[in-house]
């Protein structure tokens, strides 16, 4: 009986860091804003940036990755493999969104000592689009850690259960 | 793989030896990578105009305080190196507590923690810098690294270290999952017997 909540519990932590990555990819590749300033026309797109580039290409990674694993099945021997996938995958997430989060930072507020204005004073749609995206990337990590904990303790099985 | 042959020999106390190596490199290579990039500033004077014949000079200084990702960066690997040195100090020091399997947890949720923390801190600086370098065009976004090249170059160094950091770490938090599975106690005074019988 622990054993079938056990794997439940992994199976919907798993589908919602999936359904979490998935919604903060959809969110930064449709983010486009067209803004004409005077007589200049900025074109705001998440390519622009190579952070957002990152963050994209990481999040599709560990949204395929959840839904290969949601398929896998209980008895078979890569469990402990998973573990180690968890980890890395884990790794990419924070530091996908720890850049992304950077560079809209400075997209937000921008540097006044390097020069650099901010643009969400010119497209805040853009703007506002980038921040669901990250904060969908930040969802995704944060069931990410709870997964690696998880995988741990139903794989590993450290002594902390098996108390006498 | 080296890796694989690591987490296997993690049942040996040959592989404590390893560990410690490893913490001792990972501890030096985020500490100075928290250095290089704390100190890390440049002043430069440039001319910025004319008024009339005489040139007008404006001196500018390039801090790492001046970007929230570098602030980031420094206190992550300045955290992550303290973390390093805390291990290394109850793997050396530690063989008189009692040795319990909360130990073995503690020490593999904390590499985790703090192997995602190094690789956010590593990248978001990765990704800065890069701006700085290259700008941006699309959002208008001038290159600094002509300007100031010794800071560019510091920082670059301290990012090398940084992600050298990186990939210890994880071969340290591996082999601290490993040792989950099959846990021994790493000191030579093994005059008490572990708490949890196997």
């Amino acid at each position: 009986m622990v054993k079938v909540t056990q794997r439940l519990g992994g199976l919907v932590l798993r589908f919602a860091a999936f359904c979490a990555a998935l919604g903060a990819v959809i969110a930064m590749v449709t983010s486009r804003e067209r803004s004409s300033f005077f007589v200049l026309s900025l074109v705001a797109k998440y390519s622009d940036l190579a952070a957002f580039k990152y963050f994209v290409i990481a999040n599709v990674i560990v949204s395929v990755y959840s839904f290969l694993v949601l398929f896998l099945p209980k008895e078979s021997l890569l469990w402990k493999f998973v573990v180690v996938l968890d980890l890395m995958v884990t790794m990419l997430l924070t530091s996908s969104l720890s850049a992304a989060v950077a560079v809209a930072q400075v997209g937000k507020r921008g540097n006044a000592n390097a020069g650099w204005l901010p643009i969400c004073g010119q497209v805040p749609r853009f703007c506002d689009q980038i921040t669901g995206a990250l904060i969908a990337g930040l969802v995704a990590l944060i069931l990410y850690v709870f997964l690696l904990i998880f995988s741990i303790h139903s794989v590993v099985d450290p002594f902390l259960l098996r108390k006498s | 793989m080296a890796v694989s042959k690591l987490v296997l020999a993690a049942t040996s106390t040959k592989s404590c030896k390893v560990l410690l190596g490893l913490r001792v490199l990972a501890f030096s290579a985020t500490l100075s990578a928290a250095i290089v990039m704390g100190l890390n500033k440049e002043t430069k004077t440039f001319v910025v105009g004319n008024v009339g014949n005489t040139p007008v000079k404006a001196t500018f200084t390039a801090k790492f305080q001046h970007t929230p990702a570098f602030v980031f960066f420094v206190v992550a690997n300045a955290m992550v190196s303290f973390h390093n040195m805390l291990m290394i100090a109850v793997h050396l020091f530690g063989g008189k507590m009692e040795f319990t399997s909360f130990r073995l947890l503690s020490v593999a949720i904390l590499d985790m923690l703090n192997v995602t923390l190094i690789s956010a801190a590593a990248n978001a600086a990765a990704f800065i810098s890069e701006v700085g370098k290259n700008g941006n065009k699309h959002a208008r976004w001038d290159k600094i690294c002509d300007r100031f090249a010794t800071y560019c170059d510091h920082g670059a160094g301290a990012l090398i270290a940084a992600f050298a950091g990186v990939v210890l770490m994880l071969i340290i938090s591996a082999i601290s999952i490993s040792r989950l599975a099959h846990p021994n106690k790493c000191s030579s005074s093994t005059a008490a017997t572990p708490s949890v019988v196997p």
